[in-house]
């Protein structure tokens, strides 16, 4: 398995691992290749998306628009519905054929089967849930950072002697790449060998989820509650304060792990990482995968019976109150306030 | 269904690991370490099996020798064997760097039809080395699973993904990691805490070193280990925060609405 000394100035440019999600390019995609375009400005290379799927070359190749230097497209007919040996397999010789000195990944569910794998096989460092990626402009290594120890470490990691250097970073820390209309990369169809057409696990249906989505990550406004609330209906008080403000429902690891609310709602660096204007803590202490996970919010209010909870010290506006009496004077205040303004319209 | 192997590993509870203030120092005092609780969720679905068809349960985790509680603790809810695997050589190992030593394990017990793991550690929360130990034992994979079905020599899965779940067929041997919804996974028994810590338990506990499992210990630990650290800080941050001070809800509320108004954030 252990290669011999790998010799590292054979591999040059930067990957992305795009993503199609039922033939739509993911947002993360976009996100990456925005980093992967300011890693590659900085070594001087090429930035290359990868995409692996079959009969989506028009959709593929709208991410030329996002000023990448080229698109590899992977296309087999096995590949069409994700299945993680094939994947796997395909993206694992191109990259010993091409020789990538980064390749990155969004942590998608996609990325967590494939990537480890990929690692495993090629014999070299992945860094998993990144929050920042960065070049060490001494010597042009890839510097991976993110959270240890239940985020109160921060912890940055290089892969000094295997190559490539490989990360996934978390979605939604960066901006998506800008829309260009002017293109001037292009895109290459591989047509991979498939030694194994049976991958032993077999597809048979996609089992969507039972109501919409609880789309957290581009939430504008965000009221979320915690252990605080003491019972599982203090969300119907959380959700009246989240209606009356147009925002939506989140809640802690704590309140999802008592089982009040589902795991879609919550917030934070084992949730989703939450970046909406206004965001509102009710009865939620603030563990450090909470506050990591809310942390580029542009205003934090906290909402406390305890005065030491560490979220009173990441907040902008804290609360120290009974949540339970603080939420409906707020609710009565912001119908008041909107009163006012509709009394004032000629 | 022959064998289940369940990987564990023990972790410091990171809950409780706070920041002193005024240092930026770890709290470290009174931390226990604990079975990582994802790990949990593996084993009850081992033993969730073993109970309907009978198979044999062996945990197996890689780590010092205080590491044999959490095997211990998983015999006494029910697992049959413990696997400790311990050198010297392997302090410092990366993810890629346990997941040989872990797989080479694993290819020593043999004779297995499902190897499980969580779906990630609360210490380093990778969520690699399951899919790792899978590659290095070319065997596939399914994970974030959150229901199993065993039809004869078919297993039907339920994979969890952020938009949505799948529905899937698949056969033995497998590499599986669990989500937390899957089960509950139960407590000791009695008979349980009997068999792993009364007089013969000790007999119900193996251990493993570099040279049982041929490793060669420049593939492993410190020197192993294609990831290194560069650097690490304490996470901080320095923000004012505004106390919003009144003498009933009703009056801190209003002050707050109006400060957010004027901020244009409402």
């Amino acid at each position: 398995m252990k290669k011999s000394k790998v010799d590292i100035k054979e591999y040059s440019d930067v990957w992305v691992i795009g993503e199609l999600i039922d033939g739509n390019i993911s947002p993360v995609t976009l996100q990456l290749i925005n980093v992967g375009k300011k890693l590659a400005n900085k070594l001087n290379k090429n930035t290359i998306v990868v995409i692996v799927g079959y009969g989506e070359k028009d959709r593929v190749t709208k991410l030329l628009n996002y000023g990448v230097d080229k698109v590899l497209y992977i296309e087999h007919k096995i590949l069409r519905n994700f299945n993680v040996m094939g994947y796997t397999e395909a993206i694992y010789k191109l990259i010993e054929e091409r020789k990538p000195e980064i390749v990155l990944f969004g942590a998608t569910s996609m990325a967590r089967d494939i990537a480890p794998r990929l690692a495993a096989k090629l014999d070299t460092g992945l860094t998993s849930d990144c929050i920042k990626l960065d070049i060490d402009e001494r010597d042009g290594k890839l510097l991976r950072t993110k959270q240890g120890l239940g985020g109160n470490l921060i912890t940055t990691t290089i892969c000094p002697r295997n190559r490539p250097q490989m990360s996934t970073l978390i979605p939604n820390i960066y901006r998506p790449a800008n829309y260009n209309e002017k293109i001037f990369g292009q895109v290459e169809i591989i047509n991979p060998e498939i030694l194994c057409e049976d991958y032993k696990v077999k597809f048979i249906k996609k089992i969507p989820l039972e109501d919409k989505k609880v789309n957290l990550a581009d939430a504008k406004i965000i009221v979320s509650g915690g252990r605080g609330l003491g019972e599982p209906s203090g969300f119907k008080l959380i959700r009246q304060l989240a209606d009356t403000l147009g925002g939506i429902v989140g809640a802690s690891r704590a309140a999802v792990e008592a089982g009040w609310i589902d795991s879609r709602h919550q917030v934070g660096k084992t949730g989703t990482i939450v970046r909406p204007d206004l965001y509102i803590a009710c009865g939620i202490s603030g563990a450090f995968q909470h506050q990591s996970g809310i942390y580029d919010s542009k205003c934090i209010i906290a909402i406390n019976k305890d005065p030491y909870a560490p979220i009173f010290k990441i907040c902008d506006f804290g609360i120290v109150g009974d949540l339970y009496e603080v939420i409906p004077a707020l609710i009565e205040e912001i119908n008041k306030k909107q009163q006012r303004y509709f009394d004032n319209f000629p | 269904m022959r064998r289940i192997i369940v990987c564990i590993k023990q972790v410091p509870e990171t809950d409780k690991i706070g920041i002193k203030q005024e240092k930026g120092t770890l709290i470290r005092e009174n931390i226990e370490n604990i079975m990582n609780p994802y790990d949990k969720n593996a084993l009850e679905e081992a033993l969730i099996i073993k109970d309907k068809f009978d198979a044999e349960v062996i945990v197996i985790t890689m780590g010092p020798p205080q590491a044999v509680d959490v095997l211990k603790e998983a015999i006494s809810m029910g697992a049959d064997e413990g696997v400790l695997i311990n050198d010297e050589a392997f302090s410092g190992s990366d993810t890629l760097a346990t997941s040989k030593v872990l797989a080479a394990a694993i290819n020593k017990i043999a004779d297995y039809s499902i190897i499980f793991c969580g779906q990630k550690a609360i210490d380093g929360g990778t969520a690699q080395v399951g899919p790792q130990i899978a590659e290095l034992l070319n065997l596939p994979q399914v994970t974030n699973v959150k229901d199993i079905k065993i039809k004869g020599n078919k297993l039907e899965i339920v994979k969890a993904t952020e938009d949505g779940a799948y529905l899937l067929e698949t056969e033995t041997p497998i590499l599986l990691t669990t989500t937390t919804e899957i089960n509950n996974p139960r407590s000791p028994t009695m008979m349980g805490i009997n068999k792993a810590y009364g007089e013969n338990g000790n007999k119900r506990i193996s251990i493993l070193s570099g040279k049982d499992l041929n490793i060669n210990p420049k593939e492993v630990g410190l020197e192993g280990s294609p990831t290194n650290i560069y650097d690490f800080c304490m996470s901080k941050k320095s923000k004012t925060s505004e106390m919003i001070e009144g003498n009933k809800a009703k009056e801190k509320a209003s002050i707050l609405i109006n400060k957010l108004s004027e901020l244009n954030y409402i």
